[in-house]
């Protein structure tokens, strides 16, 4: 008897909840940051995808929390608290730095200072990262497996592995 | 925030020309420098969250070549333009009299050097023609900054492209304009305009040709 598995699949700005044996991915992460956070005796976990650092840079009124890291990161582990899942610990990629960036343009160095916001937002929480991948500047498809706890990275003409 | 992003139809007819005047003037360039003729598609004029927009170039794990500019002047946005590994090589090719060359990992430094210029500069002349086009259409002023160049999978390249308005705004008007290069032969040309002005640049944009 085979039990089948589910892939959740999480967008840009977007994210979602898996419980094993399911497994959670995100594609094509570049500068932006998919990061895991899991229960790993219970077997749950959730994965944001951000594109921007700063919710207060936004100059919109309304704001969607699941873009930027200081709101979609506290926002995932409350969804996770209300699964059940506690201890979480956490682990990340992307934040790559997709074009060499010449003189006089606003493509900033995003990546770098997405790292930094996901770094704080999971300090200011008391969450342990554990493994990561970031920076480069090469795309990451990722998937999170809840059962063994692992990240499996691949990058373009690249192997998959797993930290 | 959503009635931003309801166009009427003659609004969507004005961006759709601005889609014919600029790729049209782009795909005359590209022809005049592969010696082709070059045909293009009726522009789609699409409101797209971000998921979407990459969903228009082939997902976010397609591999793509993508070229991003930003561009300048009285209207602001970004000019993205796309084609697969295949066409680039095809165009390096062209424009380096090399028809061995191969765009893939193994490609090394001064190899691959020589093809992101030559593409850099293809991105130039024709982000140069569509501007144009559009400067001459509207009476403003239009400008490209420098080409990012960038070889990868389409949801980290596109991103790039969606960072500014992802500042303002969860949705992006874009002006996609598809041209093709058919042939008898095996030889094949197809690459995406992509436009896509800040949500600011629309009003301008009405206004200036009087239609707002």
């Amino acid at each position: 008897m085979s039990i089948t598995k589910t892939i959740v699949n999480v967008g840009i700005a977007d994210t979602k909840i898996v419980r094993s044996p399911n497994t959670i991915r995100t594609l094509g992460l570049g500068s932006c940051i998919g990061t895991v956070l899991y229960d790993e005796r219970r077997g749950i976990a959730g994965l944001s995808h951000i594109l921007l650092p700063d919710s207060s840079q936004a100059r919109a009124g309304s704001i969607s929390e699941m873009k930027y890291a200081d709101t979609a990161i506290p926002q995932l582990l409350e969804m996770l608290q209300e699964q059940g899942a506690r201890n979480m610990k956490a682990k990340m990629a992307g934040g790559a730095q997709m074009f060499q960036v010449g003189k006089g343009t606003s493509f900033m160095r995003i990546g770098d200072k997405n790292i930094e916001a996901v770094q704080d937002a999971l300090r200011k929480l008391n969450i342990k990262v554990v493994s990561s991948d970031v920076g480069g500047n090469l795309g990451r498809t990722i998937e999170f497996d809840p059962v063994t706890s692992k990240l499996s990275i691949r990058k373009r003409n690249q192997n998959v592995f797993t930290i | 925030m959503m009635d931003v992003f309801q166009l009427t139809s003659f609004q969507k007819d004005i961006l759709k020309e601005i889609g014919n005047i600029g790729a049209g003037n782009a795909a005359t360039s590209l022809s005049q420098l592969l010696g082709h003729k070059i045909d293009m598609l009726v522009p789609n004029v699409e409101i797209a969250d971000f998921n979407e927009v990459i969903e228009l170039v082939g997902g976010p794990e397609q591999p793509i070549v993508g070229l991003m500019f930003q561009v300048e002047g009285e209207i602001t946005g970004v000019m993205a333009i796309v084609v697969d590994i295949e066409e680039a090589e095809y165009l390096v090719q062209k424009l380096t009299h090399n028809p061995e060359f191969r765009l893939s990992e193994e490609t090394d430094g001064i190899e691959l050097e020589i093809a992101m210029s030559a593409l850099s500069e293809i991105g130039n002349i024709l982000t140069g023609s569509y501007l144009t086009a559009l400067s001459d259409f509207t009476g403003m002023n239009l400008q490209p900054s420098v080409p990012h160049l960038g070889i990868d999978m389409a949801g980290a390249i596109m991103t790039m492209g969606l960072l500014e308005i992802s500042q303002v705004t969860d949705y992006a008007i874009i002006i996609d304009t598809e041209i093709r290069q058919e042939e008898r032969g095996h030889e094949q040309i197809r690459g995406n305009f992509l436009f896509i002005p800040d949500p600011e640049s629309f009003q301008k944009l009405f206004a200036k040709l009087g239609w707002s």
